[in-house]
């Protein structure tokens, strides 16, 4: 019964998605790119209860590994997205 | 109990931040408030996640987290504009590996998993695993690394469905524990798991051109979130499956935006191998014909008469450095009286919107940039058209010639503007090697040289009026 409840917010999280993210301008499509690969860096919270956990030392090393990895995603992307974002401007009203 | 009800709100509010994130991207004038919103929403998540009563020691959370942090802010601090689809598509290989070594460090962890949490780990190892290497070898790509072109070796797509078939097998036996042949452990099955989804990645785009690059980048960013959503099937993440989702969702609508404008199929894509395959019949026909060169010094009479005034930037413009110089031109254009816009095609550049971004770094206000079908109709009212370093954008070939590789991909018809400028180091065709007819035109004018010396001389000339 709960996987089928996951596949449920699955199937309407996709179906939001696709609704969002069709109205995002062609000239926005790069920072929507690194944006939303800083949103797939979510995994990080999977990983921070493996790296935290006081399993075996293989689960707290492949988990540390993950944090580390998830963590450059999240910072890079949120960071880069912002950067370039704050490179579109509007025209000026005068010169 | 309390902390776990305090958790998962957050992870509902935090669902709601990345969604209104994603909403604000619909504008430039909201764009930049939407990521630090979706930023904030993550912050959340991450802060109170660390409040989960699993988590007994934050000892190496605080060595990953400052590690991955430290790379993170140094990456996107340091990276040039022209250098943005490689390092997204390191960005992308980063979220898959990390969704394999979640998944990986939940095998590896003691206690019993329902059939349906093994398949999402396996999906999560596979998919992860994919995403990473695959990335990898864009990245190389993208970078110039690894040879642009498409690189394959006899029965390479025999030896990947073996591999896909091997993978599958691993698979069956990390799901189904008793189908596990003796002298094997659930554990060997997982660490070859990721051994053959890593060879797969490299394997599936490796024979893709590095024209396709857009196309394979947009596909990798979706699966790096399914990734992410299978991770959350498999630890029981509402947040990793929404966000996932959202990421996945969106990596599929670019993929098909960028399909659509090079006029191909995703699978054409993926296993075509552009450029490699036979040259279409008509592609001949176009050659001959006179061309008609123009100095600089004739093609500004003709841009200072111009009432309107089309550029249509290519990713040679990029390469020659010159967006700053074609800002320039735009501006004394205007201070002259003229309406200039620019003419964005979907695939210009090496990614989804990568000439907006190039573009906007030169301060080029985005109200000046029209997309492809926004301008097409526009085309025969302007009275000059400046291609800088783009071709088969501009392909008339696309609509003429039915025998033509590139025949009904959708391009920018600058064949319709009453005069035509073509700046061009030489007669070599482009990065796909079709003919373009539109250079023999009666309305074109071929100005040789490089881009930036010629635009920096049309800008000098505008100085001294």
């Amino acid at each position: 019964m709960e996987a089928i409840y996951l596949l449920f917010i699955l199937v309407l999280a996709i179906l939001l998605g696709f609704e969002l993210i069709r109205k995002v301008p062609a000239t926005l499509h790069t920072p929507l790119m690194s944006g939303s690969n800083a949103i797939s860096g979510i995994t990080l919270v999977g990983a921070l209860v493996s790296a935290g956990s006081t399993d075996s030392w293989v689960t707290v090393l492949l988990g540390t590994l993950a944090v580390a990895f998830a963590a450059v995603n999240v910072v890079g992307g949120y960071l880069v997205t912002d950067r370039m974002l704050g490179m579109f401007k509007k025209k000026k009203g005068d010169k | 109990m309390n902390f776990s009800l305090l958790i998962n709100a957050s992870y509902i509010v935090a669902s709601i931040l990345f969604i209104l994130g994603l909403k604000m991207l619909s504008s430039p004038v909201t764009a930049r408030r939407g990521n630090m919103l979706s930023a904030l929403g993550m912050l959340i998540a991450v802060v109170v996640t660390l409040l989960d009563k699993n988590i007994l020691t934050y000892r190496y959370i605080i060595i990953g987290l400052a590690s991955g942090s430290l790379i993170g802010v140094a990456a996107a601090r340091l990276v040039a504009m022209t250098g943005m689809p490689q390092m997204v598509a390191l960005f992308n290989g980063f979220g898959g590996i990390a969704s394999l070594l979640v998944a990986w460090s939940i095998f590896a962890s003691k206690g019993i998993h329902s059939s349906f949490t093994l398949v999402t780990l396996f999906l999560s190892v596979m998919i992860g695993g994919l995403t990473f290497t695959g990335s990898m070898v864009a990245y190389g790509k993208l970078s110039g690394r690894i040879p642009g072109r498409p690189l394959a070796f006899p029965g390479q797509s025999a030896f990947a469905v073996m591999l896909l078939a091997a993978l599958l097998a691993s698979g069956v036996f990390i799901v189904i524990p008793s189908m596990i042949p003796v002298n094997f452990s659930s554990e060997h099955a997982v660490v070859l798991a990721v051994v053959l989804t890593a060879l797969l990645g490299i394997l599936l785009v490796l024979p893709i051109g590095g024209a396709d690059m857009p196309v394979v980048i947009s596909l990798l960013n979706s699966y790096s979130g399914l990734a992410a959503c299978m991770a959350g099937f498999a630890v029981k993440n509402n947040v990793l499956i929404v966000s996932g989702a959202l990421v996945g969702a969106s990596g599929i609508i670019l993929t098909n935006i960028m399909c659509k404008a090079m006029n191909r199929s995703l699978l054409n894509v993926l296993f075509g191998g552009f450029g490699s395959t036979k040259k279409g019949a008509g592609s001949e026909k176009s050659k001959g014909g006179e061309v008609n060169p123009i100095s600089a010094e004739d093609a500004f009479m003709i841009l200072e008469a111009a009432r309107s005034v089309v550029i249509v930037p290519g990713y040679g413009m990029a390469v020659a450095r010159a967006q700053h110089v074609v800002k320039e031109l735009a501006d004394l254009l205007e201070a002259n009286g003229t309406e200039v816009s620019f003419a964005i095609h979907p695939v210009a550049g090496r990614m989804p919107g990568h000439m907006n971004v190039l573009l906007a770094e030169a301060e080029v206000p985005y109200e000046q940039l029209r997309e492809m079908d926004e301008i097409n109709p526009l085309m025969e009212t302007m009275d000059a058209a400046l291609v800088i370093g783009a071709n088969d954008v501009v392909n008339p070939a696309a609509h003429e010639q039915e025998g033509s590789p590139i025949y009904g991909m959708p391009v920018i018809n600058a064949d319709k503007a009453r005069t035509v400028f073509v700046l061009k180091r030489s007669m070599n065709p482009g990065f796909a090697g079709i003919e373009n007819p539109l250079f023999y035109k009666e309305n074109t004018r071929m100005l040789f040289g490089d881009a930036k010396e010629s635009i920096q001389t049309l800008v000098g000339e505008f100085r001294e009026l």
